[in-house]
């Protein structure tokens, strides 16, 4: 039997064309960026064999090694200190009636999304130099500060969303078996969130490391990141080393942000 | 309820002692995000009041002179008052760059929405995912990739040269057309997310009642389609419009030092240009449009999760 | 699906019917040797072989279970789902090709599907903007259909904003305003309560007769299926078993499927011989006989109210089992002595008494002509 064309309501002549370009484009960029990353050349444009040569250069790079150390020691403490406070925001602000104040705990938590990122950028800016001057002090707690405080909403969504779809019933229950406040949040409540908060950490990781805006107005001298640092690279002559770099902050990005998804989906 | 006389006092006291601790227990991320968010913002304001430092920074000495040389300046030599020119150049840059980004990822974005919707349920979720996880990678590199695309001997160029349309290199980069199909290629899925849950709600049985009632496909689409996914598209264009208007990474990269937008605009402020207190009125001026922007579509999707 | 490969039937008919120059052209669908095979992880068979005549102006019903078939073969006749083999003649024409919107036919849908985002009126409208026709007359038969279905108070409203039975008259209004040649219902009333039901079963005829439309009508609901149509197709497993008028299908059922659907029956095995049946019990009957039947061991349907109890000597042997009493009939509920059930129902008289007691021995007749011989 053979079968008939199909007329059918949902299809728009042209639209999956227009899709399946989309998600080329999507990648496409991204995989020549990655493509010249293994050039052996030093070109963008032609490709002249394939080698390891800029990753090894990237590696060596004493700027490139501090600029990723310091990315990666600002991400892990402000992923570690927004998940904390987004945990007990979220604690606090779910499973509840409406209490007092509490649209406006909402509406601060999410502030730093609605702003956008130059503005707050050029905020911390003005009072920060002016800290500076005043104190003297010119450590990381600057960037650690600005880092934690926009990572807050993206720890806080995950975690929120977890927590909003729990029973509380096994909370109830484990108190009916007579465990206290703490062992009901250490035995019960803490494992049962505990997707949600791998999720959130994750999703600030991934945060802190992107950033480029608000480092580049906060930083001190000698304070570049991996994004700020290429940031500064781009203005001179580009080799393959900025594609190398790329693709290992990409390739980690998808990764963390893969799992984040299938953390958050599997566990439900 | 059978409760003795007072249970109310006692049952009052209760929730006041929770909602002290649910407030105790916000306080470090209020904190935080007071501190090195939302208070800078009210200190920004007050900067916007002062006169610019003779070299950086602020004197403090009350002034609008912020506020109105963002539309109109004095001139050096006679001291008459004209129109900002740069500044209104760069403010409708950045104003159309950001509607003709809007309509391309609406362009692109609702046919991509509608694919990912009509793909058999337990495939959706993969499409979404390929459609997202680009936007969670590092914005700077994908800023970076589409800058190798279009450099003058990038592949664009290279490919064009190949195969004979063009002779020499076409010049995009540093352009207003870098910057829009920059931000396009940037902001792609914050459309079509939107969008896809819009599309995702529609009823099959409505296409079905439509073209039972004779509707062509262009009908169909205009007639039904469009009217009931309104909503995702108009929140998908506000999370594109918004990010487009505050954008500085992609102009930046791509706009070069002429090619200015809103964001670099501010930023020249706080380097070259050295006039703090104008830096914060253009921050205040940008943040306000956003918020309404932004409040706009809040009430948009709270109404839809009270009608859906 | 956009893509799919435009490939012909082998084993469709093209010739056209033959019967379009007598007077039976009065058939508006002919439907040939349809199958609708759902291909997946198991293959799913929801039309098998259907072929099915509709005549002009009549009211025809699909009557069957869910899953039988009943609502994949409307929305082939709609146009929604290309039959995967056959062909579908509707005045004459082969429409099998034809998609939805350039179909003279229109649907209400189970769930309505009204427009949320237009009014009342303007769903109306719809339809009859499509097919361009001009606004003075639009507005005219708008005006019609509103007064047709008793809506003209609501037409400026938003279709949310009206109850389910109003909802119910719009998309009557909205399928019937272009004039259909055939008005396809798929199981319309299922969400109406009973008494809305009722009502709307009556108006539903009566809009049929106002508009000499053909309409096609699906439901699983046999009683509804009985008081509306003139004919009906009952349908199980992707197939029809029997297609005839109210009266046939309910006092001549073909087979024990649809005897079992179509009100209260019972079973009883025999042996057929000739023209007589012969009882497990004894006693043998003169019979209709089936032509397509063999003598041997048949299933004879007894409808239970067409028993009787009686004092005659030739009829069943059976002791009275349960007495269930139910207004404006009672149901006695007794077992033969060959141990089969067998269900009598008696209306009730005005001073009806003197019904027998629990385990009281009774005998049971019938009227000649009410043992109906199936085909199993």
């Amino acid at each position: 039997m053979a079968e008939r064309s199909a007329f059918s309501v949902r299809t728009i002549p042209g639209f999956s064309a227009i899709a399946i370009f989309c998600f080329v484009a999507i990648y496409a960029p991204i995989l020549i960026l990655v493509t010249f990353s293994f050039n052996a050349g030093t070109s963008l444009a032609v490709w002249e064999g394939f080698s390891f040569k800029w990753y090894v250069a990237a590696a060596h790079n004493e700027q490139v090694q501090s600029a990723a150390l310091r990315s990666l020691m600002l991400a892990f403490v402000a992923a570690a200190i927004s998940t904390v406070a987004a945990t007990m925001a979220a604690l606090a602000t779910t499973r509840t009636r409406h209490f007092p104040g509490r649209t406006m705990i909402y509406a601060m938590i999410n502030q730093p999304l609605m702003i956008p990122e130059i503005v707050t950028a050029v905020a911390l800016l003005i009072v920060f130099a002016w800290v500076k001057v005043v104190t003297n002090h010119t450590s990381m707690i600057y960037l650690i500060a600005a880092h934690t405080a926009f990572c807050i909403p993206f720890a806080y969504l995950p975690i929120r969303a977890r927590l909003e779809t729990m029973d509380d019933s096994l909370e109830k229950a484990a108190a009916d078996l007579y465990a206290s406040r703490w062992h009901v949040f250490s035995r019960v409540t803490l494992p049962l969130m505990m997707p949600g908060i791998i999720a959130g950490l994750m999703l600030a990781f991934v945060i802190s490391m992107d950033d480029v805006v608000i480092t580049e107005f906060v930083k001190s001298a000698g304070q570049d990141t991996l994004p700020t640092y290429m940031l500064g690279q781009l203005r001179r002559v580009v080799t393959p080393e900025v594609n190398a770099i790329s693709t290992v902050v990409v390739f980690a990005g998808a990764v963390l942000v893969s799992i984040f998804f299938w953390v958050s989906s599997n566990r439900r | 309820m059978d409760l003795p006389e007072d249970a109310g006092q006692l049952e009052a006291e209760a929730v006041r002692r929770d909602t002290r601790d649910r407030w105790l227990m916000s306080v470090p991320a209020l904190m935080i995000i007071f501190l090195a968010a939302a208070g800078p913002l009210l200190v920004m304001v007050i900067y916007s009041f002062l006169t610019p430092g003779d070299y950086s920074g602020v004197k403090w000495e009350f002034s609008t002179n912020a506020w109105s040389s963002i539309l109109v300046q004095r001139d050096i030599f006679d001291d008459t008052l004209q129109w900002a020119d740069a500044h209104l150049t760069i403010f409708w840059r950045s104003v159309s760059l950001s509607i003709i980004t809007t309509v391309l990822t609406l362009a692109f974005g609702l046919p991509t929405a509608w694919f990912i919707s009509t793909r058999p349920p337990g495939k959706r979720e993969f499409w979404l995912f390929l459609m997202t996880v680009p936007s969670w990678t590092n914005l700077l590199v994908r800023t970076i990739a589409i800058q190798e695309l279009i450099r003058a001997e990038g592949v664009i160029n290279n490919v064009l040269i190949f195969v004979g349309i063009i002779d020499e290199p076409m010049q995009m980069m540093f352009t207003n057309f870098a910057i829009g199909f920059g931000m396009t290629y940037v902001y792609l899925p914050l459309m079509v997310l939107p969008i896809y849950a819009a599309v995702e709600k529609l009823d099959v049985r409505l296409l079905e009642a439509c073209y039972d009632l004779y509707a062509s496909r262009w009908h169909a689409f205009t007639r039904v389609i469009l009217p009931l996914i309104k909503p995702g598209i108009i929140a998908g264009s506000i999370l594109v419009f918004v990010p487009c208007l505050g954008a500085y990474v992609v102009p930046r990269v791509l706009g070069g030092g002429k090619n200015l937008m809103f964001g670099n605009l501010i930023e020249l402020q706080f380097g070259a240009g050295r006039n703090w207190p104008l830096g914060a009125a253009l921050s205040f001026l940008l943040m306000v449009i956003v918020m309404i922007a932004l409040i706009y579509y809040i009430r948009i999707t709270s109404q839809e999760r009270k009608d859906g | 699906m956009e893509a799919q490969a435009q490939v012909p039937v082998s084993d469709a008919d093209p010739t056209p019917p033959a019967d379009t120059s007598d007077p039976a052209a009065e058939i508006a669908i002919d439907a040939r040797r349809i199958s609708k095979v759902y291909r997946g992880e198991d293959e799913v068979r929801a039309l098998d072989n259907v072929s099915v005549t509709i005549a002009r102006n009549e009211f025809f019903t699909l009557l069957g279970p869910s899953g039988c078939g009943k609502t994949t073969l409307l929305r082939v006749i709609a146009g929604f789902e290309p039959p995967t083999a056959g062909t579908l003649w509707l005045n004459g024409k082969d429409i099998t090709r034809l998609p939805p919107n350039r179909r003279p036919v229109n649907t209400v849908f189970q769930s309505y599907a009204l427009f949320p985002h237009m009014s009342v009126a303007n769903n109306i409208r719809f339809g009859l903007e499509m097919l361009g026709k001009p606004k003075k007359q639009i507005d005219e038969i708008v005006d019609e259909m509103l007064n047709l279905v008793q809506m003209q108070a609501m037409k400026s409203r938003r279709t949310s904003e009206i109850s389910g039975g109003q909802q119910q008259r719009v998309a009557l209004a909205r399928a019937l305003a272009p004039e259909p040649e055939v008005l396809l219902l798929d199981e319309p009333l299922s969400a109406l309560d009973l008494k809305l039901r009722k009502e709307m079963q009556i108006e539903l005829k009566r809009l049929q007769h106002e508009t000499g439309i053909t309409f096609v009508f699906v439901t699983h609901d046999q009683e509804e299926a009985l008081t509306m149509s003139d004919r009906i197709a009952v349908m199980s497993a992707g197939r029809i078993l029997q297609i005839g008028s109210p009266q046939e299908i309910y006092q001549r059922p073909a087979e024990r499927f649809v005897a079992n659907f179509i009100g209260e029956s019972n079973f009883l095995d025999a042996t057929l011989s000739g023209n007589a049946v012969t009882f497990r019990t004894g006693g043998t009957y003169e019979v209709e006989r089936p032509a397509d039947v063999e003598d041997g061991a048949v299933s004879v349907l007894l409808r239970p109210e067409h028993a009787i109890l009686s004092s005659d000597p030739s009829a069943l042997p059976a002791t009275v089992e349960t007495v269930v009493y139910s207004g404006e009939a009672t149901s006695i509920h007794t077992r033969l002595d060959s141990g089969e059930a067998l269900k009598v129902r008696v209306p009730n008289a005005p001073h009806s008494g003197g019904l027998p007691e629990q385990g009281a021995p009774v005998r049971i007749g019938f009227a000649p002509g009410a043992l109906t011989v199936l085909k199993d």
